[in-house]
């Protein structure tokens, strides 16, 4: 399906997301306990997260910090004066038996951000707004004999949830959304965005109308933690959202669940069960007041952002919109091509990017390893490409050196080149001697060539390269072997 | 010698240092009261006697060793909704019957640092709602001056235990009055502070936007010594100010000791010296205001006109905090836990119908409503902004005096039973309330009795000794060392507060 709007059966698609992203710090949002993954059930539960009779919560700052810098990287609104209010419900795993969220006043107002889609444009997505909460705690439903095990090492994780404006046409448009969120979030330095972990879930309100029509009524998908579930699960529920109303139903407003084993979405509650959450601010903890001062502070230190660092790219080092997209996926990739650029040589630009795009990601693919864990550094591979650039060695024999690079051993390419003896050979004298060493050698081809067999001729450089073990410069080889031959 | 328990704290300081005393002789003294006279006061709910002795020696020890500070070995009662490591802490209610905590409250702990020793943990009305201690899991705390009587709410306990001499004194709580008006109907002096100026970490929330700490004493000068202990900012309290604490002790000096008042203005409150009003308590108040006159003191009229407000506002801001602070007694984690729930929602249901006393239930189902969407902005935000007013009232009247003065409570304590309408109950919170919504300090002290409530109730005179009366000081923000120095002065030229429950009155059943 392409990523711009488009009509199914002559219906428009209404999509608006609210992701929740886990804010990446050392202790929860109210309380000095550690926000690690995995632990062992309830090790990292304190008094506060337990809600014990008489404990209090304490803002964490560097929450609010995380938040700024999010807000700063969509160009919004920073709330000078965020409250915090109490959401009330009941369940096992919220232990105070209310939520502290932000409810009239948050961290983070009106911004945007801008996607692109599969044909290279780009659209603008409105965000309504972005609020800091605590997470609740895990309810385990498994081996313990028909009762329910809590684990409330993840109450009181902090989560930063970013409210979409109902601006996307279609799945596609949905899904570059959330990829681009995912790219900011973790280029901000604010997240870890991992969505096995449920660091980055994703709630879809979807809705669909004849164009021109007022919004229809919406659904909302809970809890998706992948980006193909999101892309299945929206393209399901469109699905039976067409064919309701195409029966002659009414579409209600509800919860749903995505189920990804019988790719359906199912009816979780509707608005009318839903929850009087009975919304106040927190009395237990103060206004968080925001200065111009600590807005610059943050503004100052904020990372080039996607976007702009993309169109660079593009303009500066003259890269196809499609390779200025894929090196600035991450911070960390557009970081490692610049760093491997400047070893390289600005003249190096798209080599530079093949590498990194093409040799690097795919080894790093195949090892199964990130980026962060990559055996090969920028200044090697930038060494690599400059020495292929100088006719140091062959694209063929770079092929080599970057595989020795991948085993890890840190060696420049320079060292590799020389301890395994790998430098091209230039030396016009050096190279004729074995071109006569092969013609000498294959009567038959030279012959055949001689009659006008242009294949005979490609047999022969085969040879020659052989007989140099690659390094002859393949220029100089096709070069001279024709003058030879042709003498 | 004088009885220990008649000692203030500045004497038992002074017998302590002076080696009169051990702390473990103090302790032991009041353990020995208490065991003998509480059962007929249950002014107690815990009393730990190992740990107090414990406590008690390791206080002399450090005598011994020359560390000890002023309040080192001094026995102390902690309301029982102030967390004790290791002893049980149940707010008064069935709910939290079985839970011990795991840690101290700021408080508490700061009363340790300072070395006094807990007797243990006071009654009062279940989760602090309540205005008579008679809304306690474990049944109401009994007036020492006459125990037909409400000894008052929601520090009942508190009020009873210092009164009684089973406490010098004692940690309490107001959220409405709760530290004043048992103040005032047990014949003592109890500082509510600024809110913010004592943590509230550790501190079972009732409205935490009104919740504060204090103490409950025999005079100002005691007051002054707990209140050195309790006050301070705590990180661990967001809501708690990092003003300085002043030398409350050293704020009662005076260099003028004939006109200690000397240029104090008394603002007195129309709206608090009118209707409703019982002409005992008020002359009694009339004559304390007489006394301060004498000390240099001058009166002038105010206006608080928004104090009919104060209580439709705050039994709309206290059950909505407190709906939602409750809701974590859900039987998941601590406290209690119906008998065989067959699935969550009897869980929830039953662990809280039969954990919660009815007035709790009553707060929490009020709270709920002003909360719920359609009525938010009707009943909770407008109550809200009349708290703001209330705030811009008193604000105003001390641009013309220097503190505020009137009655602590309508009348003397009432009979037990007396108040079974819960809004005839909550009238009786009229002029303390309005503190609370503006979170100024207040202060209550005794200034005499009714003696003729017999013949305005019709009942038989035998049994039927006086009542104590208090008067409130409501000064401005951070106005503690004022406040105190105030009544400090006033108990330099008064007995009030030297009159002893047990002592001036044949109370049924209980003697000292």
């Amino acid at each position: 399906m392409s990523a711009t709007s488009q009509l199914i059966h002559g219906w428009e698609v209404v999509i608006g997301l609210e992701i929740h992203c886990q804010l990446d710090t050392q202790s929860k949002i109210f309380s000095g306990s550690a926000t690690t993954f995995g632990a062992e059930p309830n090790t990292q539960a304190s008094l506060i997260d337990l809600a014990l009779p008489g404990t209090l919560p304490v803002l964490n700052r560097e929450v609010v910090n995380k938040a700024i810098r999010f807000g700063l990287g969509i160009d919004a609104e920073i709330g000078r004066a965020s409250v915090f209010a109490r959401k009330n419900y009941f369940y096992p795993d919220l232990p105070k038996g209310y939520q502290i969220s932000q409810m009239d006043h948050p961290i983070v107002g009106k911004g945007h951000i801008d996607i692109v889609l599969e044909d290279g444009t780009s659209k603008r997505i409105g965000i309504t707004r972005a609020h800091l909460e605590e997470d609740a705690g895990k309810s385990l439903h498994e081996d313990y004999a028909g009762m329910s095990g809590i684990d409330l090492n993840r109450a009181g994780t902090p989560l930063l949830e970013i409210v979409s404006e109902p601006d996307m046409r279609s799945v596609g448009e949905a899904v570059a959304y959330v990829r681009a969120m995912h790219t900011l979030v973790r280029w901000l330095g604010i997240s870890d965005g991992n969505m096995a972990e449920g660091s980055f879930r994703c709630d879809c309100n979807v809705s669909i109308r004849k164009p021109g029509q007022p919004f229809g009524t919406r659904c909302e998908l809970k809890n998706i933690n992948s980006f193909r579930f999101i892309e299945r699960a929206i393209n399901a529920e469109i699905e039976r959202q067409i064919d309701l109303i195409e029966g002659g139903g009414k579409v209600i407003q509800q919860t749903r669940l995505y189920d990804p084993n019988k790719d359906e979405t199912r009816a979780m509650r509707s608005k009318e069960e839903a929850n009087d959450y009975r919304y106040f601010p927190d009395p237990d903890l103060l206004p968080v007041h925001v200065s111009d001062r600590e807005i610059d502070t943050i503004r100052a230190a904020l990372p080039e952002l996607p976007v702009a660092r993309k169109a660079r790219f593009e303009c500066a080092y003259a890269l196809s919109e499609y390779d200025a997209r894929i090196l600035n996926s991450s911070r960390e990739l557009a970081d490692f091509y610049e760093s491997a650029l400047t070893v390289a040589g600005a003249a190096q630009a798209k080599p530079v990017a093949n590498w990194v795009m093409g040799d690097l990601l795919g080894a790093l693919n195949k090892a199964e390893k990130e980026l962060a864990d990559s055996p090969v550094t920028p200044t090697q591979l930038g060494g690599l490409v400059a020495r292929i650039a100088d006719n140091t060695i062959s694209g063929k024999i770079a092929k080599v050196v970057f595989t020795e690079m991948m085993q890890g051993g840190g060696e420049s390419a320079d060292q590799i080149i020389e301890a395994k003896g790998l430098k091209q050979e230039t030396d016009t004298g050096a190279i004729e001697a074995i071109i006569r060493d092969v013609i000498a050698a294959n009567e038959k081809m030279v012959e055949e060539y001689r009659a006008g067999k242009e294949k005979a001729f490609n047999g022969l450089v085969g040879q020659i390269m052989k007989a140099s073990k690659g390094k002859a410069n393949p220029g100089q080889v096709n070069e001279l072997l024709k003058k030879l031959l042709d003498a | 010698m004088t009885e220990l328990h008649h000692l203030s704290i500045r004497e038992l300081s002074q017998g302590l240092t002076a080696k009169q005393f051990s702390s473990v002789e103090l302790t032991q003294h009041y353990l020995t009261r208490i065991d003998r006279i509480d059962q007929s006061l249950n002014s107690y709910i815990t009393v730990t006697h190992d740990l107090a002795l414990a406590q008690a020696q390791a206080a002399d020890q450090l005598r011994a060793a020359g560390q000890a500070g002023v309040l080192s070995g001094i026995p102390i009662a902690h309301k029982d909704i102030f967390c004790t490591t290791g002893v049980r802490t149940s707010a008064g209610s069935k709910m939290l019957d079985n839970f011990i905590s795991p840690y101290n409250a700021t408080v508490v702990a700061q009363c340790l640092d300072a070395g006094l020793v807990m007797l243990g943990k006071t009654n009062m009305d279940e989760f602090a709602m309540g205005s008579s201690n008679e809304n306690s899991y474990y049944g109401a705390a009994l007036n020492p001056w006459n125990t037909s009587r409400v000894p008052g709410g929601s520090s009942g306990g508190s009020a009873v235990a210092v009164a009684a001499d089973l406490a010098p004194f004692a940690t309490a709580t107001d959220t409405g009055g709760s530290i004043r008006q048992p103040a005032a109907f047990c014949g003592l002096t109890g500082l509510k502070p600024t809110y913010g100026r004592v943590s509230r970490f550790g501190m079972i929330a009732y409205a935490s936007s009104l919740d504060q700490g204090g103490p409950i004493a025999r005079s100002a000068e005691d007051c002054a010594y707990l209140l050195q202990a309790m006050a301070g900012h705590d990180a661990k309290d967001s809501t708690s100010v990092s003003q300085p604490v002043e030398d409350y002790l050293a704020a009662l000096q005076t260099s003028n000791p004939d006109k200690p008042l000397q240029g104090l203005r008394i603002g007195l409150p129309r709206q608090y010296l009118a209707d409703g009003l019982d002409p005992d308590v008020k002359a009694r108040v009339e004559d304390a205001l007489k006394v301060m006159e004498s000390l240099g003191a001058t009166l002038v009229w105010i206006d608080l006109t928004t104090t009919d407000a104060a209580i439709p506002a705050y039994y709309l801001i206290a059950p909505a905090e407190a709906s939602s602070n409750l809701s974590r007694y859900d039987g998941v984690r601590f406290g209690y836990r119906c008998d065989a729930p067959k699935d969550l929602m009897d869980l929830y249901t039953r662990s809280r119908t039969e954990g919660f006393g009815e007035e709790v239930q009553r707060r929490i189902l009020i709270g709920t409503y002003a909360l719920s969407a359609g009525y938010y902005d009707a009943y909770y935000v407008k109550a809200q902004k009349i708290r703001r007013l209330i705030q811009n009232d008193f604000l105003e009247a001390f641009e013309q005096c220097d503190v505020i003065a009137g009655p602590t409570a309508p009348t003397a304590a009432y009979a037990l039973g007396a108040k079974k309408d819960p809004v005839a109950m909550y009238l009786g919170d009229i002029y303390t309330i309005a503190v609370n919504l503006a979170g100024l300090p207040a202060i209550s002290a005794p200034v005499g009795f009714d003696t003729s409530y017999h013949d305005k109730e019709g009942i038989d005179h035998d049994h039927c000794p006086p009542l104590p009366v208090g008067l409130q000081l409501i000064g401005p923000y951070w106005s503690e060392a004022r406040l105190l120095s105030v009544i400090y002065h006033y108990q330099q030229h008064s007995d009030w507060h030297k009159a002893r429950a047990l002592e001036t009155t044949a109370t049924q059943g209980v003697t000292a």
